[in-house]
């Protein structure tokens, strides 16, 4: 299985292939629903956003309370469709691209393509397993959101499947 | 008449909603399994991701982050008195459950503020025989919660119409509410108790068969017809898009043919008690 590092430059992004098995190591934020919203409001009062765009990757997730002795708890990804609004513009930005579950809009994909970013899915309702390829979380904005917080995670061979690659091929069938 | 405080339900909420969040029904599982060797490429590895995800559940981890919705559903035998305030007793056994380490992913509607404890509970109360209080905990996650739909059908659409509501759901619902799904049908009551139905369907033991006849053939033929959608594990593609079909029926009015669709994602969590 092909191993990747995050940050992912878009020359490397271009070799991926919709339907590919891989591992993901290096950082990634999640954000999901509320922080999105609030990510919106910074750009829109042309304030920085919480972490820098270019090349980065949004896991869109929400962990659970980390356990002692764990970096951790629960963290699989929630359905990506939710943020179909949000995604283009912040490709647009500079994002490398997502990890969530589950397919997303012709829009999205379309964005994907022109950007040349990728869109990875995660499996869903893993979030042990993907708990256990944590190895650290720290907040990064928005701690009154609770879960739906931003966080910076660093990651070690975390399980994905190229879902939206960056020539627009997408492993969903519609 | 038996007496039965309100508190030892909800030490039984709490017990429930720390051991479903942490395991997989055995039904569940045994049909991840079998699925598992119906696929191969992405949707046999994302299967066997989930099957590996339980055992590092087992150390002590929520089998997913959406720890849910804290469904619970009471069936009261009329020979027992239930002394205290019950509702009160269930979020009591909610929030010691979700204090720690499961997520609280219940807000209110509209200013999207979080409660802070997973309060409140969803309860569904219904009057049994004898003097037993049997408690089912549902940690319902939302990613399947919000692809169920409800039809109100009219009466001459019947049997086929059912099917091809419940059919129409899952393909509409497409990779979103992680499949393969468990799929709930309420079928009959009204509007409301119909949602309820389907629900409750989500209670039975993934594979098992509702004993009328009639309905467990919808049950077999909206299964196969589900599953040659193709859709797969995870929306990767494949033979399984559903682990199964359960419903549940009610008597409805002569106008009306509600069916109510709930969809469960491939972690079937639930727990039950009786006391």
């Amino acid at each position: 299985m092909r191993h990747l590092t995050l940050p992912l430059k878009k020359e490397e992004r271009k070799t991926l292939k919709a339907g590919e098995s891989v591992l993901l190591s290096g950082t990634i934020y999640t954000a999901r629903d509320c922080a999105h919203r609030r990510i919106f409001e910074a750009l829109d009062a042309d304030m920085v956003p919480p972490f820098a765009l270019e090349d980065a990757f949004i896991y869109y997730a929400g962990p659970c309370p980390a356990p002692a002795g764990r970096a951790s708890g629960s963290v699989g990804p929630t359905t990506s469709a939710r943020m179909n609004s949000f995604a283009p513009r912040l490709l647009s930005l500079g994002l490398g691209g997502m990890i969530g579950k589950g397919e997303m809009s012709e829009e999205v994909r379309l964005a994907i393509k022109k950007f040349g970013a990728v869109y990875f899915a995660a499996i869903g309702g893993a979030g042990a397993l993907y708990a256990s390829c944590v190895q650290s979380c720290e907040l990064v904005a928005y701690p009154d959101l609770l879960a739906e917080a931003v966080y910076r995670l660093e990651v070690k061979e975390f399980p994905a499947v190229v879902a939206i690659d960056a020539q627009g091929n997408t492993i969903y069938r519609r | 008449m038996r007496t039965l405080s309100v508190e030892k339900i909800g030490d039984a909420v709490y017990r429930l909603a720390r051991s479903a969040n942490f395991s997989l029904t055995d039904s569940c599982r045994a049909a991840l399994e079998k699925a598992a060797k119906c696929e191969e490429g992405a949707a046999r590895f994302a299967l066997e991701c989930a099957l590996e995800n339980e055992k590092i559940a087992k150390c002590g981890l929520p089998v997913c982050q959406d720890t849910g919705a804290a469904c619970v559903l009471l069936t009261v035998g009329r020979e027992v008195f239930l002394e205290g305030d019950l509702y009160r007793a269930i979020d009591d056994g909610v929030r010691r459950a979700y204090e720690k380490d499961l997520r609280k992913s219940i807000c209110d509607p509209l200013t999207r503020k979080n409660t802070g404890d997973n309060t409140p509970a969803f309860v569904h109360l219904e009057q049994g025989a004898g003097d037993r209080v049997e408690i089912c905990f549902l940690p319902k996650g939302f990613g399947s919660e919000n692809m169920s739909k409800i039809f109100m059908l009219t009466p001459a659409e019947g049997r086929a119409g059912i099917i091809g509501a419940i059919v129409e759901a899952v393909r509409e619902a497409g990779s979103r509410p992680c499949p393969p799904v468990f799929v709930g049908v309420g079928i009959g009551g009204t509007f409301d108790s119909c949602a309820y139905l389907a629900k409750k369907a989500l209670t039975r033991e993934v594979g098992s068969k509702n004993p009328r006849a009639d309905v467990s053939s919808i049950e077999e033929e909206a299964l196969e017809k589900i599953n040659a959608l193709g859709i797969g594990p995870q929306g990767f593609g494949g033979n399984i898009t559903a682990l199964g079909v359960a419903c549940e029926v009610a008597p409805t009015h002569i106008a009306g043919l509600p069916v109510a669709v709930n969809m469960q994602c491939h972690c079937v969590r639930c727990a039950r008690e009786i006391l």
